[in-house]
């Protein structure tokens, strides 16, 4: 199979097909590694994570080993996790604070700002031996946007901010909100698990709407009996379960330029401010206060926006913005193998949060999500069942066709197709896909249907 | 200790020990209703007011108030996790898994009035295409109820540094 035909995309037709083998070849593999992950921006760590000088946290970021950390003089850098001197990890904990980095093996001594101070038996070393040329190297390009750490291994990848494009105005949405209650600050506690499937399935996953129904069906009817036992259930089978479902009827996919995608929704239940009928009245009050701030503070449109719209975005190539009825978290994808994925899950709360949404706000993310919620096992399970289905070799497409031919729905495929195309452009060299949904939506679309 | 010493401290020694061994009785009886999915007769033996807590991997002394965990069920979530791996669109365990916990260590911790605190050491086999290991400790706060025992509080607290064999935590730890 040639690397052009592995996504068959003929809007005009009607058709939109994935080659299997996408999905798990060696080949296909190891080329993601130099096309996709070697190129792009990728997710370190949020600003949050390191408050104080000397803070540092470890990180592993396309195979790469980091040290993502806030100097003594507050500046917060990335840098390479090996000894400048013979490659042992000067950095061996997976967090905490502090002012040196003594690597174990021959003692060579960095600062928290990756300076090299100390050789053991500096006269060892003949004369013109720079310590300033041997200290802690940073990847080729480190940028943040909103308090979020990416780096590339790319020393031509265009900035940061030019990269997210259109993308920014979802992710300023979310940060902006969270300014009057003092910011995100992500919790501490990582869910971190692992699925026996292709990475893009997860991908594809993160931004379906469309398996929530068959899928989520146990979740779908634990929520609808708890809004029958506070008498909230009553409007409706279809009605709940939209609502449940955090898939409103006005859902819509969006694709935006570079690969990213996803789906916007409306639900009950947002901490950042919409209130439930399953919330006490403290938390709905407060919520109702949160939301009023909003609607001064940024208007009407932007406002409501903020307070009533779940946003589920895809940054390409792996990093999962989302911000709904579940809370806010970042989940991050890593390819493994062709069959194998891990994931890292953070969650992201307001500084200020009012302690009795704060709880509604856990409970609603652990309710379905990570690893033990009533969600996430269930989709586990979808993306394994997948990867076995492909040892079928035989049956050799699979379809993403779904919505081709009208506004695209949140449960329609216009998001899958626009990561695909994006990773099908990148991988046979070409800077942009040439192809794009007849009635693809742009943020501006899906905000006028 | 001498023999004498030892017969002295008998009694003492006595009570002790029949407290350990209900708790391990109580345990071990636990564990095999789980193990045989007898869900119902699982979430009979919890007071009203429990709690079910699993932190994540990372951070094993997580307070659900404060940190993200993995699980954080009152009894209602509990009741709502129980039925939904009695229905069959639970597909993670649809069919259910085979299953083998090993309750082990186990040391009585303390006691309060009606209650009695409890760690033990496991090991939950979960087996379903392949095997996966969960190892980590359970530490519980049990009440007297009777001649046996209410969780009133029961957390599992794993060893493993993440689920990369496990993709999810489909089963009750």
């Amino acid at each position: 199979m040639q690397l052009a035909d592995l996504v068959q995309d003929r809007p005009e037709a009607g058709r939109f097909r994935v080659h299997r083998s996408a999905l798990t070849s060696p080949e296909v593999f190891a080329l993601e590694q130099r096309r996709i992950f070697e190129r792009g921006w990728l997710y370190v760590g949020h600003e949050s994570e390191i408050p104080r000088p000397g803070d540092y946290r470890r990180r592993t970021v396309a195979g790469r080993p980091l040290v993502f950390l806030r100097g003594s003089d507050s500046q917060v850098r990335v840098l390479f996790n090996t000894c400048t001197h013979r490659g042992a990890l000067v950095c061996r904990r997976d967090e905490g604070n502090a002012e040196v980095f003594q690597c174990f093996y021959h003692a060579w001594t960095f600062n928290n700002r990756g300076e090299l101070i100390g050789t053991p038996d500096p006269d060892g070393y003949p004369p013109g031996f720079d310590r300033a040329e041997r200290a802690l190297q940073p990847p080729p390009r480190v940028d943040a946007y909103r308090g979020l750490y990416f780096i590339s291994l790319d020393r031509a990848a265009p900035p940061l901010a030019d990269y997210l494009g259109p993308a920014r105005e979802l992710i300023d949405l979310t940060f902006d909100a969270a300014e009057v209650l003092g910011g995100w600050t992500i919790l501490a506690g990582t869910a971190k698990y692992a699925i026996r499937a292709n990475w893009k399935l997860l991908i594809e996953n993160s931004i379906d709407g469309y398996h929530f129904a068959s899928v989520h069906q146990t979740y779908i009817s634990y929520m609808a009996s708890q809004r029958a036992s506070v008498g909230a259930g009553t409007r409706g089978a279809q009605a709940t379960l939209s609502a449940t479902a955090g898939l409103s009827a006005a859902a819509r996919g969006f694709a935006l330029p570079g690969g990213h995608a996803g789906f916007l929704s409306g639900a009950p239940g947002r901490g950042i401010a919409s209130p439930s009928p399953l919330w006490s009245d403290t938390a709905n009050r407060e919520v109702e206060r949160v939301r009023a701030l909003l609607l001064a503070r940024y208007g009407e449109e932007r406002g409501r926006r903020m307070a009533e719209q779940s946003r589920h975005l895809l940054i390409f190539p792996n990093l999962l913005f989302q911000d709904s009825h579940t809370g806010f978290r970042l989940r991050q994808i890593w390819p493994v193998a062709p069959d194998q994925l891990e994931v890292l899950q953070w969650e992201l709360v307001p500084r200020d949060e009012h302690e009795e949404v704060r709880a509604y706000r856990l409970e609603n993310s652990l309710l379905f999500l990570g690893p033990g919620g009533f969600g996430t096992p269930d989709d586990v399970e979808a993306l394994e069942s997948c990867q076995l289905g492909f040892r079928a070799t035989e049956v050799e497409w699979s379809d993403v066709s779904r919505g081709l031919h009208r506004d695209p729905l949140a449960e329609d495929e216009l998001q899958m197709r626009a990561f695909w195309r994006q990773w099908h452009a990148l991988m046979q060299g070409l800077p942009a896909p040439a192809t794009h949904d007849p009635r693809g939506a742009t943020l501006a679309e899906s905000r006028r249907q | 200790m001498s023999a004498g010493d030892a017969l002295r401290a008998a009694p003492a020694l006595s009570a002790a020990l029949a407290l350990r061994l209900a708790v391990e009785d109580f345990l071990y009886a636990e564990a095999a209703l789980l193990d045989d999915w007898r869900l119902d007769d699982w979430l009979a033996l919890f007071t009203d007011d429990a709690r079910y807590v699993v932190p994540t991997t990372d951070l094993p002394e997580g307070d659900p108030r404060r940190d993200l965990v993995l699980i954080d069920d009152n009894l209602t979530r509990l009741r709502g996790r129980v039925e939904r791996l009695k229905s069959r669109h639970a597909h993670r365990e649809y069919p259910w898994s085979r299953t083998r916990r090993l309750v082990t260590n186990v040391r009585v911790t303390g006691t309060q009035g009606d209650e009695v605190t409890a760690a033990a050491a496991f090991a939950v086999y979960r087996i379903r295409l392949e095997m996966a290991l969960f190892v980590g400790r359970y530490d519980y706060c049990l009440v007297r109820a009777g001649d046996s025992f209410k969780i009133r509080y029961r957390r599992a607290t794993l060893d493993l540094e993440t689920l990369r064999d496990h993709g999810s935590i489909s089963i009750i730890l």
